[in-house]
């Protein structure tokens, strides 16, 4: 199937069908979509976890990405890092008229290719077409449901005094790699997001046996911005500048733009709040999962009046403030 | 490679400058360069010197001495049809009556943020049917780079380019600012200006304003021997300028960069925020260069603190802004105290906005829009923890 | 204001360089210096070369500081 989209392909009629049987199912067939009727049956847990989340991301593809991959790990990395195994995702998706059919393929089959890597099904989706002008391209919206077990039971979401915060990778990747591309830096190499699913990192975290007392995947407004979400009065979050693990090429970058990696978003890594006993399990068991190479013990809780700041390699301290507004890059 | 951290050496630095400062008094030290209050703040320097050293922000972020009737000219011009508006990301937040280059680009205005001078003829050439104007703000260092676009884009005729400048100048602006001050000890003069116009250029530093400086990079290591060098020179009793960037900052600077400065633009007055008009601070567009300058091509007569665009449309009659700074050491709104910082003698949380009415989400005043800004760099890397320090 | 990254030029074409920054590289542009060359550590601001760094002549300040510190043991090799 060729050209662009026609306002006819999402109309519920004949062609509508078409775009169904030419690009979606070919890309996600499974038995759960084959009735193509309005609701799958799936099998469910006793408690699960149910996540949405849209995305309306520029560029549409992107270094080490796109919309496509986006779309499934954002949604699949939240279920993961609730504790739940994800299980399903749906795909509804809102595209302008006069969308190139070919893009549409492209995205649909690294959708299909991503929830494959994650060990997800797509069990239900849905297509708009809005005339052009009223959306910008393509807006995809996930949402998935991801089941708890005895043995996975949901993570607390508490941190806990004297708690090691640690981080499964490098941070900042997919921020800047969306900065570099939006403003056209032409570096070389392009700087790659790290858009992936983290579900294989958050399982041998589970599989050690140690105790999670918080989880998140820091996207956007950085890791700044889930320290912020973790925070209590009660409580102190330190954090070594020197142990902040980024990319030679994402820390050039950061100079170049005037950015401070902590504020930058992630879609490959998380965050976890782990009990000070079973820190040194859960990074160890990370270090041998792939992807979780470098992972490291980027801080502390201790007893506070809910600062967070970081320790400067010169033991003097800064404070972490909340992220606000979006970034911008700057020159002066 | 530039970057010498070791600590002990640092911490042998501290320990130096702690026995120079010992019973010389107070000690109030500015540093005239956004980039080192973004520095200062961020290694913590201020935690690393001995109680009776204080370190104060200066005019140094170009984004906050942009007078509000530069950010209206920009917000009147970026909402010309067939405009496509490009500045630095610094500029787009900056409030002015309510509206910014950010609020017009949420509106669907086209407005694009550049990394370089050079990406406006980039954007020209590709949009041959639109207006492509480019905001020129910075001191030295950066005028050079607009004048470069400008010489590229005459060399090549390109006829849909232009640039409003907002440039300016620093010497004249210390001076100004502290002709009459017994408020500050030293200066840190800004390292990367200085790159530009020379060490030999700050020389007026001790000479005139009786006042030793010190040309500074923006490692923690290179601002702490900055530190020591001026410590050095209040224990002695000596007045100097002294050049504690010599990698980067040649005595007579870049000769290349000032020559091309200087064939694209001329001195020419200009507007301060927080200081009003400052003699022969600003610099505009040479005659020769017309074409190129917006000034020129959208009739926008300039009369101090007024202007008017000569466009007959009637919806952009509300363009004809005014613009009122100023002038006395508080805004108009009188609900910051902009002025007073940027001269250094207050620090932002003495202002009754800052944190509360004024946050760089939703900044009042320009101190606090630029991520360099004082107000928001003070924000951003406070010291104020437990009171245990700074 | 200004904020400027050294890096090293390791190409130079048509009066742009290709800058080094360990990791990345990036095209900027020359018109703003004389001489550059291959090897050259440069510090550029906004898509331009403002400088070329001079590393030699960091001795005499490294004099000063020696001069006026009296450095821990452990520092000097």
């Amino acid at each position: 199937m060729n050209g662009k989209i026609t306002l006819a392909q999402g109309s519920g009629g004949k062609a509508y069908r078409e775009l169904i049987q030419k690009v979606f199912l070919p890309a996600f067939f499974n038995e759960y979509l084959r009735p193509l009727t309005d609701s799958a049956v799936c099998d469910g847990g006793e408690r699960i976890a149910f996540t949405t989340d849209s995305y309306v991301i520029k560029p549409l593809f992107f270094p080490g990405g796109d919309i496509g991959r986006l779309c499934v790990c954002g949604t699949v990395n939240d279920l993961a890092v609730s504790g739940a195994i994800p299980k399903y995702i749906s795909v509804g998706m809102i595209i302008e008229a006069g969308f190139e059919v070919k893009t549409l393929v492209r995205i649909a089959n690294s959708i299909a290719k991503a929830a494959e890597e994650a060990g997800v099904i797509i069990v239900t989706g849905d297509t708009k077409v809005v005339e052009g002008g009223s959306a910008d391209g393509i807006f995809i919206n996930t949402a998935g449901v991801g089941v708890f077990t005895k043995e996975r039971p949901p993570v607390e979401q508490k941190v806990k005094l004297k708690d090691k915060i640690i981080i499964s990778g490098y941070m900042a990747s997919h921020g800047m790699a969306i900065m570099a591309a939006r403003m056209d830096m032409e570096f070389k190499p392009p700087i790659e997001s790290d858009v992936a699913p983290i579900i294989s990192l958050v399982d041998s975290v589970i599989k050690s046996g140690c105790k999670i007392n918080a989880m998140r995947d820091p996207t956007r407004g950085g890791v700044a911005a889930t320290l912020h979400e973790w925070i209590t009065p009660d409580i102190d979050i330190v954090i070594y500048d020197e142990a902040l693990p980024v990319r030679p090429d994402v820390a050039a970058a950061c100079e170049i733009l005037g950015m401070d990696p902590l504020y930058i978003a992630n879609e490959g890594i998380m965050l976890l709040s782990i009990p000070e006993c079973c820190a040194d399990l859960a990074l160890k068991s990370l270090h041998s999962t792939p992807g979780g190479e470098n992972a490291a013990i980027i801080g502390e809780v201790i007893n506070g009046s809910g600062n967070i700041y970081s320790i400067t390699e010169y033991g003097t301290k800064r404070r972490i403030i909340v992220p606000e507004g979006e970034l911008l890059p700057r020159i002066c | 490679m530039f970057n010498i951290k070791s600590s002990l050496k640092i911490k042998d630095i501290q320990r130096k400058i702690a026995e120079l400062a010992w019973g010389i008094g107070k000690i109030t030290i500015m540093e005239v360069c956004g980039t080192h209050t973004v520095s200062i703040r961020k290694y913590g320097i201020q935690q690393l010197l001995p109680g009776n050293v204080r370190l104060v922000s200066g005019p140094g972020c170009p984004v906050c001495v942009t007078d509000k009737r530069d950010i209206t000219l920009a917000l009147s011009i970026a909402t010309q049809e067939d405009v496509i508006f490009t500045c630095f990301g610094d500029i787009m937040r900056v409030p002015c009556d309510g509206r910014s280059l950010y609020s017009l680009y949420e509106e669907g205005k086209d407005i694009r943020i550049v990394t370089s001078p050079l990406d406006a003829l980039t954007i020209a050439q590709d949009n041959p049917k639109k207006q492509i104007v480019y905001f020129g703000i910075g001191f030295e260092t950066t005028a050079p780079l607009t004048a470069a676009l400008i010489e590229a884009a005459e060399a090549r005729g390109i006829q849909n380019l232009s640039v409003l400048s907002a440039h300016k100048t620093m010497p004249q602006a210390i001076i100004h600012l502290l002709k009459d001050d017994n408020t500050i000890d030293a200066l840190i003069c800004p390292g990367h200006v200085a790159s530009i116009i020379g060490a030999h250029a700050f020389s007026f530093v001790p000479e005139k304003l009786m006042k030793p400086a010190v040309v500074a990079g923006f490692e923690a290591y290179d601002i702490m021997i900055a530190l020591l060098g001026i410590m050095k020179m209040l224990h002695d009793g000596e007045r100097k300028c002294m050049n504690m960037y010599p990698r980067a900052v040649k005595p007579q600077g870049n000769k290349e960069a000032l020559s091309l400065l200087y064939k694209v633009f001329e001195p020419c007055d200009a507007l301060w925020r927080g200081m009003g008009k400052i003699p022969s601070s600003g610099l505009k567009i040479r005659e020769y260069y017309k074409k190129l300058d917006a000034l020129s091509k959208f009739n926008i007569n300039i009369n101090d603190d007024k202007f008017s665009i000569n466009i007959s449309d009637e919806k952009l009659k509300d363009t004809k802004v005014t613009s009122d700074v100023m002038r006395n050491g508080q805004d108009e709104t009188n609900k910051c105290i902009c002025a007073r910082i940027l001269c250094g003698k207050n620090i932002p949380p003495d202002c009754p906005s800052f944190g509360e009415a004024c946050t760089p989400a939703n900044p009042l005043g320009a101190c606090m829009v630029s991520s360099e800004g004082s107000c928001a760099a003070y924000y951003r890397y406070s010291n104020l923890l437990h009171g245990d320090i700074g | 204001m200004c904020l400027a990254v050294p890096g090293k030029i390791i190409k130079i074409e048509d009066g742009f360089a290709e800058i080094d920054y360990g990791g990345i590289s990036k095209r900027v542009s020359l018109r703003l210096v004389e001489n550059a060359k291959i090897g050259d550590y440069a510090l550029v601001h906004a898509g331009f070369v403002i400088q070329i760094l001079n590393l030699d002549v960091a001795c005499e300040l490294e004099k000063f500081i020696k001069d006026t510190v009296d450095f821990t043991d452990e520092d000097e090799k």
